[in-house]
């Protein structure tokens, strides 16, 4: 077991850095997503965002990431007109962003849609433009209320971040599979495994609580 | 994109359906079963056993299913004693052991969703029942849970959900479910496009049928409607006598 510490520690820093990478851009993907569909002029586009969210959400998230991996790396070789090999940490990053993405939308959507009107159109009786009502009226009112679910976002993101090991990222579970069947002790490389994804939850976990702590649902 | 591929395709994953069904359905059948008694624990049960059901779906929804599954499927045999029991049988089965582990894991998830949905059934409710001169069995199975199942639907439908993407893990135990036969197609054909977005499409016909059948229930089972309308569903619990009304939600 001694000679894979050092591969734990190495497999730990590429998880969490394919978490927190897909989870910022999905977040950012997401927070678009829920604004233009609260904004769109056309139903069109409202229409596109759900049936978007509907089909990231409703497909296993193990079946988007062998298909942009695989699919990617078909794609690209037909673009390049030679083989080239998608990076399984881009693929990960992308999968699990689109993935994320569509929660998120979900979850900021459902939040904009809490903050009361009243908001809203005091800030335009106020002579407030769209930037200045998004920015400072309706954002942190939305972003309190969308905190809890947001945080289970994050919580399930570190755990899928484990499919990602079989397209051959070397994660933590990556480590663990080689680290099982060259030593033959699986139990003891998976249960190690186990504790990393816990205490990473529980971390994740702690700072949503704290974030929670800090800034409330404001007016409940 | 090959349409010829894509129609072969259509005309192969199906076939994978009725396994992934089958352990998606089993799984949340064993989940609900051991959840219901957990959850009890859970919301009223002595602190000890409390914490120990927290300490149970706190693990199991903190680490990656994948984990568990191969935990169970590789780990289980390294200890000489298993493999030495009656149980190696079953363990030894690729399927047995994706069954096992995600019934756990549903187990897991049902027991939060329904204890916070325990947890949110009134007090002046259950004290009505007890008043009523109903033992603490009685209104547990008549008032407690029926009540409290209403409130988790709505959670329940996303477990569901979450079963019938997450049997997909079955595939890397060599299971051919849909996922499975998939990546057993890509393999021969070197197509990953035409035959992962076909296997996506029957992902989200299931998971759609899943949601909309829990829309269903919901409504079924809903009591905010006149007795009238009520009195046509037929799926209702039986609650004792029906001028009960509860602040829901």
């Amino acid at each position: 077991m001694g000679g894979f510490t050092a591969q734990f520690a190495a497999a730990l820093t590429v998880t969490v850095s394919l978490g927190l990478i897909s989870g910022c851009l999905g977040t950012a993907v997401g927070l678009f997503l829920a604004i233009s569909k609260g904004t769109a002029r056309h139903p069109r586009l409202a229409n596109m965002v759900t049936a978007y969210t509907t089909i990231v959400r409703g497909v296993p998230e193990l079946l988007i990431i062998l298909l942009i991996y695989f699919g990617g790396t078909t794609l690209a070789s037909r673009l390049a007109g030679r083989y080239v090999e998608v990076n399984a940490f881009t693929a990960g990053v992308i999968s699990l962003s689109v993935v994320f993405s569509g929660y998120a939308t979900e979850v900021f959507r459902g939040a904009i849609a809490a903050v009361p009107a009243g908001q809203t159109e005091a800030a335009k009786a106020l002579g407030l433009s769209a930037w200045q009502r998004w920015l400072l009226i309706i954002g942190p009112q939305m972003l309190r209320l969308a905190l809890p679910a947001y945080g289970n976002l994050w919580i399930s993101l570190f755990k899928d971040t484990a499919l990602v090991s079989i397209v051959g990222l070397t994660d933590i579970m990556r480590v663990a599979y080689v680290g099982a069947g060259s030593l033959r002790a699986p139990l003891t490389f998976y249960l190690a495994a186990s504790a990393l994804y816990l205490s990473l939850t529980t971390l994740t976990l702690l700072s949503i609580r704290m974030a929670e702590r800090r800034y409330p649902a404001l007016g409940r | 994109m090959n349409l010829g591929l894509m129609l072969d395709a259509v005309a192969v994953l199906p076939s994978g359906i009725a396994l992934t069904l089958t352990l998606t359905v089993l799984s949340l059948t064993a989940g609900f079963l051991l959840s219901v008694p957990l959850a009890f624990v859970r919301a009223f049960g002595r602190p000890a056993f409390s914490g120990a059901a927290l300490a149970y779906t706190y693990v199991v929804r903190g680490t990656p299913m994948l984990v568990q599954l191969f935990l169970i499927y590789y780990g289980l045999g390294q200890i000489e004693a298993v493999r030495a029991s009656i149980f190696w049988v079953v363990l030894r089965d690729p399927f047995w052991c994706a069954l096992l582990a995600f019934s756990l894991n549903s187990a897991a998830h049902t027991t939060e969703i329904l204890c916070r949905g325990l947890q949110s059934v009134p007090k002046g409710v259950i004290e009505a029942a007890a008043s009523l001169g109903l033992k603490r069995f009685q209104t547990a199975r008549l008032v407690t849970f029926p009540i409290a199942f209403r409130i988790s639907l709505p959670a329940y439908g996303n477990e569901v959900v979450g079963m019938i993407k997450g049997s997909s893990l079955a595939s890397t135990v060599t299971l051919l479910e849909i996922t499975g036969m998939a990546r057993q197609m890509v393999s021969t054909t070197f197509a990953p496009y035409e035959i992962f977005i076909v296997a996506g499409a029957i992902y989200l016909l299931l998971t759609s049928i899943a949601v909309k059948a829990t829309q269903f229930l919901e409504r079924r089972l809903s009591t905010d409607r006149r007795p009238a309308e009520r009195a046509r569903s037929r799926w209702r619990p039986p609650l004792p006598g029906r001028g009960i009304t509860t602040p829901l939600s």
